[in-house]
């Protein structure tokens, strides 16, 4: 009866269907964002779901010579590990006392998955552009991840816990961690990181289309094109969603809770969408200096005050 | 055909423009095409810089010699089902290089055409209304 309800709030609720379907509901809010930037109208609401369909549907290339498994199965896993994620932030939320200790660890090791995958089926393509490309997002992980970890560990400073739980029910009693001076720097460096694990500019150096097509994706046609678009797109709900429940008080499962969580979810992704537009793409090295310069800088910033109780 | 799949394949088809040996000049109005000012994403349309990901080719230029074993390999690397589409004259006739020493076959004889944009160069919303074609043809 558990492995089924477990099971059941894997592919259903909320997991699989429900964040894919928001997840790809707000590339559209991108997309249609972005192309009022632009001052075009943008596509209508259903364009990613047609895209995805489309996908589905087209022959699957592999190339001459490549592992065939290995190329074939990592975007399921990359996909499997963002809605893992999904379903335990929700239930978490839900829930606080459902966690476990660590929990907070697993999420981070989960949402650097989808990076592993691109990166391995980039190899895995033999393909010159993918190997440029997944050595790219290689070194992004090694700019990102260390001021990203420092900003999270912000919070575990505050809060003095690494269960979602505790974090959650600190925040209702305390207040919301962004209102304070080290919790504000910390979330201005985690939307960095998050920006950089999106892969949207100034970062989107791995699928740099203009420069190297598309990067690790370049030899990827039909399904497995299309779980690496849902895997992306799925991570661009979940990670404000991992935001929200870190520094601005996690989702309370009520009408008004919801509605409030959607204010919150419309803010981030604003933030996300205005730093895509208005921004060029950098390069690899100027990317790995920002982040261990002046990001790293503002992280370590945010943990001292942190340290010392502000 | 599954139905999904033919909705999905006509609400979103990703083209890439293969510029074989063109003078340029139909490569630019392509480029036309996706500016804000005609705005072909309200149809889905993008363009992707892999063959694997396209679902409809644009040819412009008349074929050389050392284009059409590309052309052939390209058209090849672009997963069923597809769709090709000639833009300009030089793409479906070749018009006034026929006699050129370089010039070896018009388009449709090396991979099968869909739809045919004629025009030196056509115009963006000629370009648009082939592709919108080419969708039609899809059964």
């Amino acid at each position: 009866m558990d492995t089924l309800k477990l099971i059941l709030e894997f592919v259903a609720f909320p997991g699989f269907l429900f964040s894919a379907t928001v997840g790809l509901l707000s590339t559209w809010v991108d997309r249609k964002v972005t192309a009022k930037v632009q001052y075009r109208q943008g596509p209508p609401w259903f364009q990613p779901f047609a895209d995805i369909l489309k996908l589905l549907g087209k022959e699957i290339f592999v190339p001459e010579g490549a592992p065939q498994f290995v190329f074939l199965a990592i975007p399921l896993v990359g996909l499997a590990a963002v809605i893992l994620v999904s379903t335990m932030l929700w239930t978490f939320n839900a829930d606080p006392g459902a966690g476990f200790i660590g929990d907070l660890l697993v999420v981070l090791y989960l949402l650097t998955v989808p990076s592993l995958a691109l990166i391995i089926g980039g190899s895995a393509s033999r393909n010159p552009m993918g190997a440029l490309g997944a050595s790219r997002e290689m070194k992004l992980i090694l700019g990102y991840e260390l001021p990203f970890l420092i900003a999270v560990f912000v919070v575990v400073a505050r809060t003095g816990s690494i269960i979602f739980g505790n974090i959650i029910n600190y925040q209702s009693v305390h207040g919301p961690i962004l209102m304070s001076a080290s919790g504000l720097l910390a979330f201005i460096v985690v939307l960095l990181a998050v920006q950089a694990k999106l892969g949207y500019a100034p970062f989107d150096i791995a699928e740099a289309e203009q420069e190297i097509m598309a990067g690790p994706l370049v030899e990827y046609s039909g399904a497995p094109l299309a779980l690496f678009r849902l895997t992306k797109a799925i991570l661009f709900f979940v990670l404000p969603v991992f935001m929200i429940t870190l520094f601005l008080g996690g989702i309370d499962i009520s009408w008004a809770g919801i509605a409030w969580f959607l204010v919150k979810y419309a803010v981030i992704l604003t933030l996300v969408i205005v730093i895509k537009n208005t921004n060029p793409r950098l390069r690899i090295d100027q990317a790995v200096r920002v982040f261990w310069g002046p990001v790293l800088g503002l992280a370590a910033a945010a943990f001292i005050l942190a340290l010392i109780g502000w | 055909m599954a139905n999904w799949f033919k909705w999905g394949l006509k609400k979103s088809p990703w083209v890439y423009h293969l510029g074989a040996s063109a003078c340029n000049n139909c490569d630019i109005e392509i480029l036309d095409t996706l500016t804000p000012k005609f705005d072909i994403e309200r149809f889905g349309m993008t363009l992707v810089g892999s063959p694997r990901h396209a679902d409809v080719l644009l040819v412009s230029g008349i074929v050389n010699r050392q284009c059409i074993e590309r052309l052939k390999r390209v058209y090849e690397a672009v997963p069923k089902p597809k769709l090709v589409v000639a833009i300009g004259v030089c793409a479906c006739t070749a018009n006034m290089f026929r006699d050129s020493y370089n010039f070896t076959m018009p388009v449709d004889r090396i991979i099968p055409v869909d739809v045919y944009v004629p025009g030196c160069p056509p115009k963006p919303e000629a370009i648009i209304a082939g592709i919108v074609k080419a969708l039609e043809k899809v059964k």
